[in-house]
C-alpha cells in the first residue's frame, strides 16, 4: 500500500513555529523520494498567514480551530490529531521535537499503535523505506532505525533540517471548527521567562561556565548575548551554584541545543555538557586551560582569561554592529 | 493513595560507551549502571506525595536481574515496595509502556511518576505512552507539582518559559530537574532495603516496532583552530565569525 505523510505544524500565539517549517520542508523532500502525497494539520485559533506555509512545498493544510485551543492541550491535540490521522490514512507522521512535539508524538503513537523514532537528525530513504538517525547515550552514539509498524512517527530535532523556501506558492487552507475539544488536560497559563530568548530556540548561544567565577560576572555573558541577539546559557556547575536558573542549563540534564553559533566561556566541556550542544553548527571556546576538552569540538578557540577576552569581544562586536 | 514510580537502570552518564561488533547494541562490560538520574526526581516526588497525603508507594522497573539494583536504591530512599517486570530482551518504548501499563492497571495506581527521559536511548516518551494506553491524564517535563483533592496543577518546562497545566487523577507525571532535591538514602533505609523482597514477574509480551539497523560513532569533529592566547586574538576571531563563517 502507498504511503501518505501527515505533518503536524505547531503554532504559538497564532504564529507557525520555525521547526514546523523544517518539518514541512522535510516532508516535501520525503514525499518526492517516496512518491507519495503529504498533507499538514495545525491546531489553534487565529493563525497568521497560514497560506504562506505553501512556500515550503505544502499544498494543503487543515486548520482545526477553536478559541479554547489557543494554548496547548495534550488531551485535545491527541484526540483531534489521532482521529484525523486515521481518517486520512496517514502512514508517516512528522512532528518537530519541541516541548510540544515531544509530549504529543508518544500520545499519538499509543493511540495509533505506531512505532516512534524521536529526535531524528536525518531521514534517509533506501528501498522505499525510511532509515532514521537519532543520537543516543547523550550523543555518544548515533542509532539508525527502521520502523516496522503500519503507522510510523518521526520527530525532528529543531534547527538540523533545512527550512529553505521553495517558492512563493500559497497553501490551500481548510478550516474545521472543533466542537467541545477534550480539555481534560489543558494549559491554563504560560509563564514567559522575562524578555529572554530561550536556549532551546536561539540561533546563537553565549554560555558561561564555572570559569566565570561568580553570579555578578554573568553580566558579561548577558551583555554579549544581547549584542548578538543571542540566548544566555550555562553549564550545570553554574546552575548548581545558583548563579543562573535551570532553564538556561545546556547539557544532558538541561537542554539539547543546536544553534548556528555556540560560544562557550569558561566551560570545561564535560561529556554531559557536550551532550547538549555538540550538534551546534559553529562552536567557539574561550578557556584558560589549553587542554580543556571543549577545544576538541570547537571550530575556533582562544586559550586565555575570559575576563580579559570577553570585554574585547564586546568591543569588537559593537564595531561590526555599528 | 496508591502511587507508583517507574524507574530505569542506565549506564552512568560519564561511562564510555562502546558499540558491539555487530553494531546492534553496546558492550556492557566495564560499564557502571545507575538509577536513571531523572527517576530520582520521580522517586522523591512520590515520597513527598505520600508524606503529605498518606498511601502506598511502589517502584516498578522492566528489565533484567540487574535492574534490581535500581529498585533497591528506590527502596533505600523510602519507597515501600518494588516490582521487577522481568525481561532480558531489548524492547522499544511502546512495548515497555504496554507492559508497564498492564502492571499499573492490575494494581490500580492513581498517580504514577516517571522520569522525563531515560539517559540511555534518550526517548522521553515512556510516561506519555503509558498514560495514553491507560487512559490516564498526563503532564510531562514537570518542574512544579501540586495536588489538591483529585486536581493537579503542574508547571512544565517549554521553550522560553513554563506552561501551567491542570488536570485530574488518575494521572502520569514525568519529572524534570528543578522539581525537587532527591534525598539521600539513609543508612537505616539502605539496611531496610536489603531485607525487602523485590517481587518478580514476567513482563507481558508486546511487539517491537523499532528495528535497530546499526549503531555508529558520530564522526569525530576536527579539533578547531586556536586563534591565540590572549585578548589580541579577539579581532581575528570576530573577523572569522563575521566574514568567513558568516555567523554573526
Ligand atoms: C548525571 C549528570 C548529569 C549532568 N548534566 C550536565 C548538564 O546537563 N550540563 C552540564 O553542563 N553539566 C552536566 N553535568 C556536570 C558535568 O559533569 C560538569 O561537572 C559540568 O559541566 C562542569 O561545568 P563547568 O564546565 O562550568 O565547570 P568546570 O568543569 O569547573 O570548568 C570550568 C572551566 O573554566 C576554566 N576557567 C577557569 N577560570 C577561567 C578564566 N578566568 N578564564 C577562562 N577560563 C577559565 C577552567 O579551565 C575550566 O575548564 C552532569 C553531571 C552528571 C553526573
Ligand atoms: N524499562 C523501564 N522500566 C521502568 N520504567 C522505565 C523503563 N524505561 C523507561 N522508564 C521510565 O520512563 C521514563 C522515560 O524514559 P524514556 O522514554 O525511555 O526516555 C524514565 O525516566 C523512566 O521513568
Amino acid at each position: 500500500m502507498g504511503n501518505k505523510i501527515l505533518v503536524l505544524l505547531e503554532q504559538r500565539n497564532g504564529q507557525i513555529k520555525k521547526p514546523s517549517l523544517e518539518a514541512a520542508k522535510s516532508a516535501f523532500d520525503l514525499s518526492a523520494k517516496l512518491s507519495c502525497e503529504f498533507e499538514t494539520a495545525v491546531i489553534g485559533n487565529e493563525i497568521d498567514n497560514l497560506e504562506s506555509i505553501g512556500n515550503y512545498g505544502v499544498t494543503k493544510v487543515k486548520h482545526f480551530k477553536n478559541s479554547e485551543l489557543l494554548n496547548y492541550s495534550p488531551s485535545a491535540y491527541s484526540k483531534i490529531l489521532s482521529k484525523y490521522a486515521k481518517e486520512t490514512g496517514a502512514s508517516i507522521i512528522i512532528v518537530s521535537n519541541t516541548s510540544l512535539g515531544k509530549d504529543l508524538a508518544p500520545r499519538l503513537a499509543a493511540v495509533l499503535d505506531a512505532g516512534l523514532a524521536m529526535d531524528c537528525i536525518s531521514l534517509e530513504v533506501t528501498n522505499n523505506e525510511i532509515v532514521a538517525t537519532r543520537p543516543i547515550y547523550a550523543g555518544k552514539v548515533l542509532l539508525d532505525v527502521k520502523l516496522n509498524s503500519s503507522v510510523k512517527i518521526f520527530t525532528l530535532r529543531p534547527n538540523v533540517f533545512s527550512a529553505a523556501k521553495l517558492n512563493d506558492a500559497k497553501a490551500e487552507v481548510s478550516v474545521v471548527n472543533v466542537d467541545n475539544p477534550d480539555l481534560s488536560t489543558k494549559v491554563v497559563e504560560i509563564k514567559k521567562s522575562e524578555g529572554k530568548i530561550d536556549v532551546a530556540q536561539a540561533e546563537i548561544i553565549v554560555a558561561g561556565g564555572r570559569g566565570m567565577k561568580s553570579r555578578e560576572h554573568f553580566q558579561l555573558i548577558d551583555e554579549l548575548s544581547q549584542l548578538l541577539g543571542a540566548a544566555s546559557g550555562a553549564s550545570r556547575a553554574v546552575v548548581d551554584a545558583g548563579w543562573r536558573p535551570h532553564s538556561e542549563q545546556v547539557g544532558q540534564t538541561g537542554k539539547t541545543v543546536s544553534p548556528t553559533l555556540y560560544i562557550a566561556l569558561g566551560i570545561s566541556g564535560a561529556i554531559q555538557h557536550l551532550a547538549g550542544m555538540r550538534s551546534s553548527k559553529f562552536i567557539v571556546a574561550v578557556n584558560k586551560d589549553k587542554d580543556a576538552p571543549i577545544f576538541q569540538i570547537s571550530d575556533y578557540g582562544i586559550v586565555g582569561d575570559v575576563f580579559e577576552i570577553v570585554p574585547v569581544m564586546i568591543e569588537e562586536i559593537k564595531k561590526i554592529k555599528s | 493513595m496508591k502511587i507508583a514510580v517507574c524507574v530505569s537502570h542506565v549506564p552512568d552518564t560519564a561511562a564510555k560507551i562502546n558499540i558491539k561488533d555487530d553494531g546492534k547494541g553496546i558492550d556492557k562490560t566495564g560499564v557502571t549502571y545507575v538509577v536513571n538520574p531523572y527517576d530520582e526526581f520521580a522517586i522523591e516526588e512520590a515520597l513527598k506525595t505520600k508524606e503529605k497525603f498518606g498511601g502506598d508507594t511502589v517502584a516498578i522497573s522492566l528489565g533484567g536481574e540487574a535492574n534490581k539494583e535500581t529498585l533497591r536504591k528506590a527502596l533505600a530512599m523510602g519507597i515501600d515496595n518494588a516490582v521487577l517486570l522481568k525481561d532480558d530482551s531489548q524492547r522499544d518504548s511502546l512495548s515497555v509502556a504496554k507492559a508497564l501499563a498492564d502492571e499499573i492497571k492490575s494494581q490500580n495506581f492513581e498517580l504514577v511518576f516517571f522520569g522525563k527521559q531515560s539517559v540511555d536511548f534518550d526517548n522521553s516518551v515512556t510516561g506519555q505512552l503509558t498514560a495514553e494506553l491507560l487512559g490516564y491524564n498526563c503532564i510531562s517535563v514537570v518542574v512544579d507539582f501540586k495536588l489538591e483533592g483529585n486536581k493537579i496543577i503542574a508547571e512544565r518546562e517549554i521553550e522560553g518559559g513554563k506552561e501551567v497545566v491542570e488536570t485530574i487523577l488518575p494521572a502520569v507525571i514525568t519529572t524534570q530537574k528543578g522539581l525537587n532535591e532527591p534525598r539521600y538514602a539513609s543508612l537505616k533505609g539502605i539496611m531496610a532495603a536489603k531485607k525487602k523482597v523485590i517481587e518478580e514477574k514476567p513482563a507481558s509480551s508486546a511487539n517491537n516496532f523499532v528495528e535497530v539497523v546499526t549503531m555508529k560513532r558520530p564522526a569525530p569533529k576536527q579539533a578547531g583552530k586556536i586563534i591565540g592566547t590572549d585578548a589580541s586574538a579577539v579581532p581575528e576571531l570576530i573577523r572569522l565569525l563575521h566574514e568567513e563563517a558568516k555567523v554573526i
